[in-house]
């Protein structure tokens, strides 16, 4: 079974205006959501408290507002379905440091009368420790970046390397664009979703760019875009095949996951079909802005492979005793 | 041999797959001994919680205590002072007698970490910096020591607890069933289980009503509530007699005289010979039992209380009088501490995650390995052999060394089984290609693998650095799955590269004489 012929080259590189226009509107659509709504951070990096009760029959939405609203700090409190009809989360920005109270008996107390439920999960984050939170996360993720940065500019090229940082960004504010519009909580599990997106999508670049360093080096081409263009098409079966199959399994998270994990799969989701995109039609055209030259590159490796071997030819003179 | 060679490839992956074998059937099987891997509280259910210790308190109490120690000196050695008074983190006195500096400095120099400033007869002590720093230092140690005891001894199952940052103390109690279980273990840390003897102000106690908290300080005297009471107060010396940190046990009896539940204390030798000494000296007076600055009782002393032993009696029920002789056995807090952060998960919730991603790992497994199969014959088999070996390896690696499985870690398993097979598709994508190009079999397999190398490198090991990082700065449930990415992609780089070619060695007689390319590959030459 096969899906692309392998002889075919598909010409990318004429398609890229035409996904580059795509791309330059998903990118600022996102932007524009992430200013406009804005991101949801939940209580990982705000502070606050989050009570998940499960009910035997339907929630009761309105009569547990009511209910809440008798308390003073509970009354700006929401209250939503988390998952289905049955389960529900309340949120609120207060905490207590205290640890003789217990929110979640409390909460329980006030909604005794709205029906038999169970205290499912009670999470409480004080403020410090969510910008501490916050700022670490902030850090794994520029300090992951700049890793990256530096490991493909030492492998490859400094010029791979920021195209693949182009991708990565394009790739990580769709990402966070799609979080906004879905109005996903940002909690730790979410950067979790988002981290693993930039090393998944920084894969699929990394693959098509090996192909491509190997085409520079080996192909009859010596137009970077032709080259691109048999590179991509050579990696195309695997480019599809992996991301399909990693797909799969994310969407099967999504659908079976139970509701804890359907924000990080969805994050995923969103990601997964960002970062292959955008490794096909944004990081290697981002080679032909930053004027990669195949010439150059070719010259520099016959310089290398010339160096190499005068070295050995000395090596092998000077072990034969001709030096 | 017919069927081609057993190489070390073939050899390191049986080894491989042997121990991910063997490791993971403890996790799998409750039943069976060995170690097992690790839920994590959002799994099993149970509290976790991030505690803040309030290092500032423990230098106050730090400069109370030796206040109370040179209180007792300089009333030993006949040295004359008007009233000692404690500050924050300063203390000061003034002498009446000039002839009494010789024997203050004496006495000063055998107290450790002072800065004493004095103008003429009035005394400063203050803590140094270094002094400071040291008592924030102990204050969290001893706070996670005693936290750790108390909780070994309420009779948990594995409490966690472990100094996390600065000053900062997690506590992990998997397994924790009830709210009142809950309520109970939170009590028990947060007890300070500061025992103070301290001497009832005789003098102005009947003006106990009147007197605002500053205004009892300017007599050197704290207001404390009766336990039982609120209503009652009770004006106190500031300095106590002796403190807690002297004590050597505590156990829970029963009052002669209506069978209540009471704390028998017992002190140590430096403990009780300063008891003895203050109620030989003050026989009439009062004396307050302080816990926690509640007062318990407050006998009249009697006579002379040698032997170091001494009683608290008040409201308690049995299960408290236990908890607080449990407190007081594992010590006091040197400093209060407060909680930062609680995330509390219901069996219920974790038994349902667990299913919710067994029920995701088996679908996401099953579907990958049919298509493998459907795509790629008999080399997606030999992919799918090694992604098998590779989640057991995960698993038994985990167990061994004792990695917490969290969901995000099961989230983290679930795709690598998605990634895990990746390494394989470009493999076998090489081999196609070089099939097509006319290659002979072997020719493919061998080139194959050595052209898709540099690309599975390079990507293993990007994978590899975001997942570090994500280690090295995340948190929880962010370092949960960085664990179970990290050791996945470690894993298959053995499994996928080296197992699969070990595989198409095996059988590499085999696939030349039979020459049929779309078994083996899926693939038709064209």
């Amino acid at each position: 079974m096969q899906f692309f012929s392998q002889k075919h080259v598909y010409d990318f590189m004429k398609m890229r205006f035409a996904a580059i226009s795509l791309s330059f509107i998903l990118f600022f659509g996102s932007i524009f959501i992430l200013f406009t709504k804005g991101l949801n951070f939940g209580i990982d990096f705000t502070g606050g408290t989050l009570v998940q009760l499960q009910y035997e029959q339907k929630a009761p939405l309105a009569e547990i507002r009511k209910a809440l609203s008798a308390n003073e700090n509970l009354k700006g409190a929401s209250v939503t379905e988390f998952g289905g009809a049955n389960e529900i989360i309340i949120r609120f920005s207060g905490s207590s440091d205290s640890l003789g109270s217990d929110i979640g008996q409390s909460i329980a107390n006030l909604l005794k009368d709205t029906g038999k439920f169970e205290v499912r999960r009670v999470d409480v984050v004080g403020p410090k420790v969510g910008d501490e939170l916050r700022n670490k996360g902030l850090m794994a993720v520029g300090i992951s970046l700049i890793a990256i940065l530096i490991y493909l500019a030492i492998r490859f090229e400094w010029r791979f390397a920021m195209a693949s940082i182009v991708c990565e960004v394009h790739d990580i504010v769709i990402t966070l664009g799609a979080i906004a519009l879905f109005e996903i909580d940002v909690n730790l599990d979410i950067l979790a979703a988002v981290l693993t997106v930039l090393g998944y999508s920084l894969n699929d670049t990394i693959i098509i760019f090996d192909r491509i360093r190997e085409g520079v080096k080996t192909s009859k081409n010596s137009k970077l875009d032709l080259i691109i263009n048999e590179s991509v098409s050579a990696t195309l079966s695997r480019t599809t095949l992996t991301t399909g199959l990693t797909l799969i399994t994310v969407i099967v998270l999504y659908l079976f996951g139970g509701s804890m994990i359907e924000g990080f799969a969805l994050t995923m989701i969103v990601g997964i079909i960002a970062g292959t995109v955008s490794s096909i039609f944004v990081a290697s055209p981002a080679l032909l802005w930053f004027k990669f030259s195949v010439m150059d590159y070719r010259q520099k490796e016959l310089e290398r492979v010339k160096k190499k071997q005068e070295k050995e030819k000395l090596r092998s003179m000077y072990e034969k005793g001709t030096v | 041999m017919r069927s081609g060679k057993i190489t070390y490839r073939s050899i390191i992956f049986f080894v491989v797959f042997l121990i991910g074998l063997v490791f993971s059937i403890p996790s799998f099987m409750q039943t069976q001994s060995g170690a097992k891997i690790n839920l994590g509280l959002d799994l099993q259910g149970g509290l976790h919680m991030l505690l803040g210790v309030e290092v500032e308190e423990a230098v106050k109490s730090k400069v109370k205590s030796i206040a109370s120690s040179l209180s007792y000196s300089i009333n030993k050695e006949d040295i004359i002072v008007d009233k000692i008074k404690v500050n924050d983190t300063s203390i000061e006195f003034t002498l009446l007698d000039e002839n009494d500096i010789a024997k203050v400095d004496l006495l000063l120099k055998d107290i450790k970490g002072l800065a004493i400033t004095h103008e003429n007869l009035h005394y400063t002590l203050s803590l140094t910096q270094e002094e400071i720093k040291l008592t924030h230092e102990q204050a969290i140690l001893q706070a996670v020591e005693t936290i750790r005891n108390r909780l070994d001894q309420f009779g948990l199952a594995e409490p966690n607890v472990a100094r996390s940052g600065e000053d900062k103390i997690l506590v992990e109690l998997p397994g924790i069933k009830t709210a009142t279980d809950e309520a109970r273990a939170r009590e028990l840390i947060a007890k300070a289980a500061h025992l103070q003897l301290m001497e009832v102000d005789d003098v102005r106690m009947d003006q106990v009503n009147n007197l605002t908290p500053a205004q009892a300080a300017e007599y050197g005297d704290l207001i404390f509530e009766d336990a039982k009471n609120p209503q009652i107060k009770y004006l106190v010396k500031s300095i106590p007699i002796l403190d807690g940190s002297m004590l050597t046990d505590a156990k829970v009896g029963f009052a002669q005289s209506n069978n209540l539940p009471v704390i028998n204390f017992t002190l140590n030798s430096e403990g009780a010979k300063k008891f003895g000494d203050y109620t030989g000296n003050n026989v009439g007076k009062r004396l307050a039992i302080v816990l926690d600055n509640k007062v318990y009782s407050a006998p009249r002393i009697n006579e002379r209380i040698g032997g170091g032993s001494g009683q608290i009696s008040g409201s308690f029920t049995v299960e408290e009088a236990h908890d607080v002789a449990i407190a007081l056995r594992s010590g006091a807090l040197l400093a209060p501490v407060k909680m930062l952060e609680k995330r509390s998960v219901g069996p219920s919730l974790g038994a349902d995650s667990i299913k919710m991603s067994m029920i995701a790992l088996a679908g996401a497994s099953i579907l990958v390995i049919a298509f493998m199969v459907m795509y790629y014959g008999i080399a997606g088999i030999f992919a799918n052999i090694a992604l098998v070996a590779n989640i057991l390896v995960i698993i038994a690696v985990m167990a061994m060394f004792g990695a917490t499985l969290t969901l995000p870690g099961m989230a983290g398993l679930v795709l690598t089984v998605g990634m895990a097979v990746d390494s394989n598709v470009i493999i076998n994508e090489r081999i196609r290609e070089l099939l097509r190009e006319g290659a002979s079999i072997r020719q493919s397999v061998e080139n194959g693998y050595k052209h898709a190398m540099s690309a599975i490198l390079d990507s293993n090991i990007t994978s590899l650095i975001t997942s570090v990082v994500l280690y090295a700065y995340g948190t929880g449930a962010v370092k949960g799955f960085a664990v179970t990415l990290s050791i996945g992609i470690l894993v298959s780089m053995i499994t996928s590269i080296v197992g699969t070619h070990g595989m198409f060695e095996m059988f590499m007689n085999r696939m030349e004489k039979s020459n049929n390319t779309r078994l083996w590959f899926g693939y038709r030459r064209p």
